[in-house]
């Protein structure tokens, strides 16, 4: 699996470094979203699919 | 204006003893297309009850947060969502891409990671709260005594405000709240104090910076002074009543389901199942839009319901019970969209704060009421507690 992101359309609420920790974090400049793990294996993956869920602006997509 | 659907339903009230959210709301969820309703003011409006219709809304682009628009629906006792013009940089009522320029301002004050920066600050304000709590005795009204000065003084020392002006600060907040012995006249002069007050406080911090949030935003110079004062405003109101709700109606929800104390899952389950901002997330259609199968006309008023998307059974199972073991968080109490909660992850820090500190330390509080006859705000636009009165 593979997470994409488009920072564009971030608008920082943090769901994504608060339900996927070990993939996700917010840049400590301007908040938005940064990939910390873009090919999570298995264990991870249903965090990353989770993440992707509750984004409020559809920055997170995943790819096989 | 036009709305094709010819009967209207009446607009949903929350009655005295019903559990919440209002009854009515499973049954728009099975009717097909939207609700057409009319608003206490007499303006038609669609309502939106499904999880996945609710979504939609708060992401169609055709969709506008701006109270200004012809249509935009008003379900305040009092003034309604204030326009820019009222209020320079109350932002909720700004449309992308205008809105972005505040909403990426504000970031990073509110990420998860700042927030956790903060927590020594806010377990400190939660403990001096309860040493307060605990100086009147063996009873009080949590509402006023605990659960409203706790975020006002958490927001208030993220913003700088100096430490003598902070009980000031506070009873304003509270006027603003306090629909019950709050007059509409009252609530302007309190208004009007605090703006005049942010922006004597923005001129003192222009002068000499301090380590918080308003002297970070002036360094920045994305906004200018008068739409900061807006944007402190609008911190101030967004994150004080919504919060100091949740922490009231949490208090007697887990005093009910005490097996659930100590656990910070709770948190979310308790934003879910209480869904305080139910009729916040106003809006109004700028172009025809069809949603769940209903046409929305441009400059036709659009009401997501935020408690019905929460207990709808296609996203949650058993919705009416409060079981944080279902860890969901894919809820809409922050709403969704550009415009979700930017405070989110502050208002979760001091609900888990608050909890962990007032049940320890208090470990004998009980509610001093039957919980069925509480004074719920059955009619304000925030769900949650006029009062709470509580012994231990
Ligand atoms: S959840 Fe989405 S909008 Fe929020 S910080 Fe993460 S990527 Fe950005």
């Amino acid at each position: 699996m593979k997470i994409h992101v488009d920072r564009s359309r971030c608008v920082g609420a943090g769901q994504c470094a608060l339900t996927a920790p070990a993939l996700f974090d917010q840049g400590d400049d301007d908040g938005l979203v940064e990939v910390l793990d873009a090919e999570p294996d298995g264990t991870q993956a249903a965090a990353a699919a989770l993440a992707a869920q509750v984004c409020p602006s559809g920055t997170i997509t995943l790819s096989r | 204006m036009t709305l094709s659907e010819p009967e209207a339903t009446e607009f949903p009230v929350r009655l005295p003893g019903e559990s919440f959210p209002p009854l009515q709301y499973a049954d728009f969820r099975e009717q097909p297309g939207l609700i057409r309703s009319t608003l206490p003011t007499g303006s038609p409006v669609w309502l939106v009850s499904r999880y996945e219709d609710v979504r939609t809304v708060l992401t169609d682009r055709r969709i506008s947060s701006d109270p200004a628009r012809e249509g935009f629906p008003n379900v305040a006792r009092t003034g309604g969502v204030p326009t820019r013009d009222q209020i320079p940089g109350w932002f909720v009522g700004i449309d992308p891409p205008e809105h972005d320029r505040f909403r990426k301002a504000l970031i990073p004050e509110f990420s998860v990671r700042r927030i956790r920066q903060w927590r020594p600050l806010i377990q400190e304000t939660v403990d001096r709260c309860v040493d307060h709590l605990l100086s009147l005795g063996d009873s009080a009204d949590l509402v006023s005594e605990f659960a409203l000065p706790v975020p006002s003084l958490v927001i208030s020392t993220m913003l700088g405000v100096p430490f003598v002006d902070r009980e000031f600060f506070e009873s304003r907040t509270k006027t603003l709240v306090n629909l019950k012995t709050t007059t509409e006249d009252e609530r302007g002069v309190a208004v009007q104090e605090l703006l005049r007050y942010i922006g004597r406080l923005i001129k003192v911090k222009q002068r000499r910076a301090g380590d918080d949030l308003i002297s970070r935003l002036l360094e920045s110079a994305v906004l200018s002074p008068e739409e900061l004062t807006g944007v402190v405003m609008l911190l101030l109101i967004a994150g004080h009543e919504t919060t100091a709700n949740n922490i009231a109606l949490g208090v007697v929800t887990l005093l009910s389901n005490p097996q659930w104390i100590g656990d910070d899952r709770a948190v979310d389950e308790l934003l879910r199942y209480h869904s305080v901002a139910d009729l916040v997330a106003l809006r109004v259609a700028v172009e025809d839009v069809e949603i769940g199968g209903q046409v929305v006309r441009a400059g036709e008023g659009i009401i997501p319901l935020i408690a019905g998307a929460n207990h709808d059974l296609n996203s949650f199972d058993r919705p009416d019970e409060f079981d944080p073991g279902r860890a969901a968080r894919h809820h809409v109490a922050f709403g969704y969209g550009v415009h979700q909660c930017l405070g989110q992850n502050l208002v979760r820090a001091e609900m888990e704060i608050v909890y962990q500190t007032l049940f320890r330390r208090v470990p004998t509080l009980a509610v001093d009421a039957d919980v069925t006859a509480l004074p719920f705000k059955y009619d304000g636009t925030l769900f949650g507690l006029h009062e709470l009165p509580v012994r231990w």
